[in-house]
């Protein structure tokens, strides 16, 4: 036996006068600084705070199933819009992007840890105050004046309780937060590459984490300063939003929208790199355009820092102004289009194994495809003036975004949960969860644009009971529960799997990235041996290598061995 | 080509009758549910001009969507896995990829073409009819700051005043009213837009976009009922989050006979007059004091 072989050698001897006993429990997890560790708790907590997010939309839906409904009143409406807004912009979806870049980035280049693994967990305990902050506004005074919070209404003169107030603190430590993970991902990703692996063998995700990144560091600074500024006007007795005392209500729009429309890619571009990751992988297929697709994330990046007036269409602005920002929204539809194009050609003529994580990569093909059009359509303002402000715009919006987005982060969760946990998630749950998803999502959010072009404007806690209002509401709210159920599903698979679930490999999809070199879940330290990369596939190199010595045909390794017990 | 890459003929077959079947539906719904995929409009020049352009850009859309769709749904069926298939490995094709940026770039220029096309009838004010409203001696009713001014420099200029949660309408010569502004037909109406204390935004959609009224600034914006359509009322709503009373914010605009329209402004004034006499100043709680009976039957017709 070999352990014996080894006990027989002669051994240096090391004399130890204290080893420090390992931490464990719940301690384990508050001083953390594994970039692994704190990744699943940023995946948790934003999980957590989808879960809520989510409960605030069916509230507004249920009230919203009837015309005149007196379910809710217009003050709790008002708030459950803020809360919902809020919540899934700067305490789901960023942190979650976050929780997968903080997981997987250091493993797909190689990397035994973040850059700064301490502000990593900084970062990871900042963004839990943000959330903690903001929803203790819920035993005093909830913030009511939408996730946009425009000057004046969020000035105290109409809003002097304190709920803006903690929205404004949520905003500082979740930016602060984000500011200080982004510079973690940047230094990480330029500095700690493994060998060989030069920019043009980068993986995707990690592109799209890092244009994440540079975004997050360019437009986090004006959010960060047009809060500040309304809380001196609030408090401190300044007047920079303030029309009556020189000030200017359109000053908050242009700062906001200069950080929110930026804000709109950086939770969408990890998407992006999420899709690009699996499709390949279950089309077993290179990724169709490598280059093109990382050049178009950086050039959404770029042209995503010059479109924030088009969502300002409606103010008092110059002819001029607006051609401009129409012209630049729809320049932008260019390079998206051109990453729907390369993922499409990358599942022509591959050999799909319709997984749930593809199933949810399609879906997010489909869905983001039908929001970028009406992206299209908005960014022609004259249309724009018809449209803006209706539940047209919240259809697309929430095409990008619950569609876009969270397909993208199903797929990335039931991709990755093996590499995580060590067991796959069951994929009849899986594929369950993806069509009622599929169909609730649909049912919710198609007929929102029609409410928007028959004149429904969007945050009203009421409705007339005029034309087929009624029965189209009555149509989304009922998707929305299906919708939800579909989440719940997957809730439910995750909960169940980590105990139960079947037990997975350190390559289970036979995937093409380096955080498949590792066990499953990783090593604290991640890797032993970083072996050198030859190619944007490092794990296709290995795997061929080792079919070479190894002499096996690549018939039967093509066909991967299915999960043991399929639940 | 293996034979297992080739779709059987009654794949063909079926795919065919699908899409068929997709199209004719769609043919077949366009027309019933055309209210369902188009803005409202029929009340103003620039409703059915910002209509014309958004069918213009719907059509170009739904040709690109579907496309796309389709692709991605064909590949989805038929390529997936089967025995014996293997995968092309294929990494790119430059030639491909410059066709389809050039494509998407084409499809940007053409839309940008239509929109400028269309700009002008949408933003520009249409001269006053024949039937429109004559202006009073020395033009009073001319507009004359920020917009052009409606050609042939005949129009009425009505200011309009977001308060929470209820709007106000400013005439000429001092009249007033509140949610409901009485507008005379085939006539120029030239809206400055303002606030007076939260955001608010102007929407009556079936007389075109809406208009933001911001503190400290002035929007402008436009509409020209037609002559036939005396009698009508337009409804709207502020389209801006104001506070907790915003889904009540209703605006409604009346559009009368330019004869109805001078009656109504007579019996308006009158009516101001009386209720500054009477020391009861016409606050806001109060929207639009009804006028009295004769003038009412002269506006309501």
């Amino acid at each position: 036996m070999e352990a014996s072989a080894l006990k027989l050698r002669p051994r240096p001897q090391i004399t130890a006068h204290e080893v420090e006993r390992p931490i464990r429990g719940w301690l384990d997890w508050a001083t953390t600084v594994d970039h692994k560790k704190i990744a699943i708790m940023y995946l948790v907590a934003s999980f957590v705070f989808f879960l809520v997010g989510g409960a605030e939309a069916l509230l507004m839906r249920l009230q919203l199933g009837a015309p005149n409904n007196t379910f809710l009143d217009p003050q709790t409406y008002n708030e459950l819009l803020t809360l919902h807004g809020t919540t899934m912009v700067f305490l789901f979806v960023v942190p979650m992007m976050a929780g997968f870049g903080n997981y997987f980035v250091p493993l797909m280049i190689g990397a035994r840890d973040m850059a700064f693994p301490r502000m990593n967990a900084l970062s990871l305990w900042l963004f839990l105050a943000g959330g903690i902050v903001f929803y203790a506004s819920l035993v005093f005074s909830p913030p009511e004046a939408g996730w946009t919070s425009y000057a004046p209404l969020s000035d105290n003169a109409y809003l002097p309780n304190s709920g803006i107030d903690a929205w404004i603190f949520l905003i500082h430590l979740t930016g602060i937060s984000s500011l200080l993970g982004a510079i973690n991902f940047y230094a990480t990703i330029a500095n700690m590459r493994a060998p060989g692996m030069g920019w043009g063998r980068l993986p995707l995700f990690c592109w799209t984490i890092l244009t994440f990144s540079v975004l997050l560091i360019l437009a986090l600074p004006t959010i960060a300063a047009a809060v500040t500024l309304l809380l001196t006007d609030r408090h401190f007795g300044t007047h920079f939003y303030d029309a009556g005392q020189g000030g200017s209500p359109l000053l908050w729009q242009h700062l906001f929208w200069f950080f929110g429309h930026p804000e709109v890619y950086i939770m969408i571009l990890p998407g992006f790199g999420i899709v690009s990751e699996v499709l390949p992988v279950f089309a077993r297929k290179p990724i169709f355009g490598y280059k093109a697709i990382a050049s178009a994330t950086v050039g959404i990046g770029f042209l995503s820092l010059l479109v924030w007036a088009h969502h300002m269409f409606a103010t008092p602005t110059g002819t001029a102004v607006l051609i401009f920002f129409m012209l630049s929204s729809m320049l932008i539809g260019i390079p998206t289009g051109i990453k729907v194009f390369n993922w499409i050609a990358t599942l022509w003529r591959g050999t799909l194994e319709l997984r749930t994580a593809l199933y949810f990569a399609c879906g997010f093909i489909a869905f983001f495809t039908l929001g970028g059009v009406t992206g299209i359509i908005l960014a022609i303002f004259p249309i724009d003036w018809q449209l803006t402000d209706t539940y047209f715009v919240v259809a697309h919006f929430h095409y990008v975004l619950v569609a876009g987005a969270v397909n993208a982060i199903f797929a990335g969760l039931y991709y990755w949960f093996p590499k995580m946990t060590g067991r796959y998630l069951s994929e009849s749950l899986g594929k369950l969860s993806f069509w009622l998803t599929f169909v609730g999502f649909n049912a919710t959010f198609l007929i929102q644009h029609s409410l928007g072009l028959s004149g429904m404007p969007r945050r009203v806690y009421e409705y007339a009971d005029v034309g087929d209002w009624g029965t189209w509401n009555l149509i989304s709210t009922c998707g929305s529960f299906i919708l939800g159920l579909g989440v719940l599903v997957t809730a439910y698979n995750v909960v169940r799997s980590v105990k139960v679930g079947a037990l997975a490999g350190p390559d289970p999809w036979r995937a093409n990235t380096l955080e498949w070199f590792t066990t499953s879940p990783p090593a604290a330290n991640n890797f032993d041996v970083v072996p050198r990369v030859r190619s944007v596939e490092p794990m296709k190199d290995i795997r061929r290598s080792i079919e070479e010595r190894t002499g096996l045909p690549e018939e039967i390794s093509e066909t991967p061995a299915p999960p043991a017990v399929p639940a | 080509m293996q034979p297992a890459l080739a779709p059987s003929r009654a794949f063909r077959r079926s795919l065919l009758l699908v899409l068929a079947a997709l199209a004719v539906s769609l043919v077949a719904a366009g027309p019933a549910f055309a209210d369902a995929l188009t803005p409202e409009s029929g009340g103003s020049p620039n409703a059915d001009s910002i209509d014309g352009l958004y069918k213009i850009v719907l059509a170009i859309s739904v040709v690109v969507l579907f496309g796309v769709e389709g692709v991605l749904l064909y590949s989805m069926i038929r390529f997936r896995k089967r025995k014996g298939m293997v995968a092309a490995q294929i990494h790119g094709n430059t030639r491909l990829e410059i066709g389809w940026t050039a494509g998407a770039g084409v499809i940007v220029v053409v839309l940008t073409i239509i929109t400028f096309i269309k700009l002008g009838a949408i933003s520009n004010p249409a001269p006053t009819g024949a039937n429109g409203l004559v202006p009073v001696a020395g033009g009073a009713l001319v507009a004359s700051v920020g917009q052009a001014p409606p050609e042939g420099g005949k129009g009425l200029t009505v200011e309009v005043n977001g308060q929470q949660y209820i709007w106000r309408y400013t005439y000429p010569g001092g009249i007033f009213s509140y949610e409901e502004m009485v507008v005379p037909t085939d006539t120029t109406v030239i809206l400055k837009i303002r606030s007076q204390d939260v955001a608010h935004s102007w929407w009556i959609p079936e007389l075109g976009g809406k208009f933001d009224a911001i503190p400290g600034y002035t929007n402008d914006s436009w509409f020209k009922i037609p002559a036939d359509k005396a009698g009508t009322v337009f409804r709207g709503q502020c389209a801006e989050l104001c506070g907790q009373g915003h889904a009540n914010m209703y605006a409604r605009v009346r559009a009368v006979t330019p004869d109805q329209y001078r009656v109504w402004t007579t019996c308006q004034k009158q009516l101001i007059k009386q209720a500054q006499q009477a020391t009861i100043p016409p606050n806001r709680a109060k929207p639009s004091p009804l006028p009295p009976q004769a003038c009412a039957s002269s506006v309501k017709n």
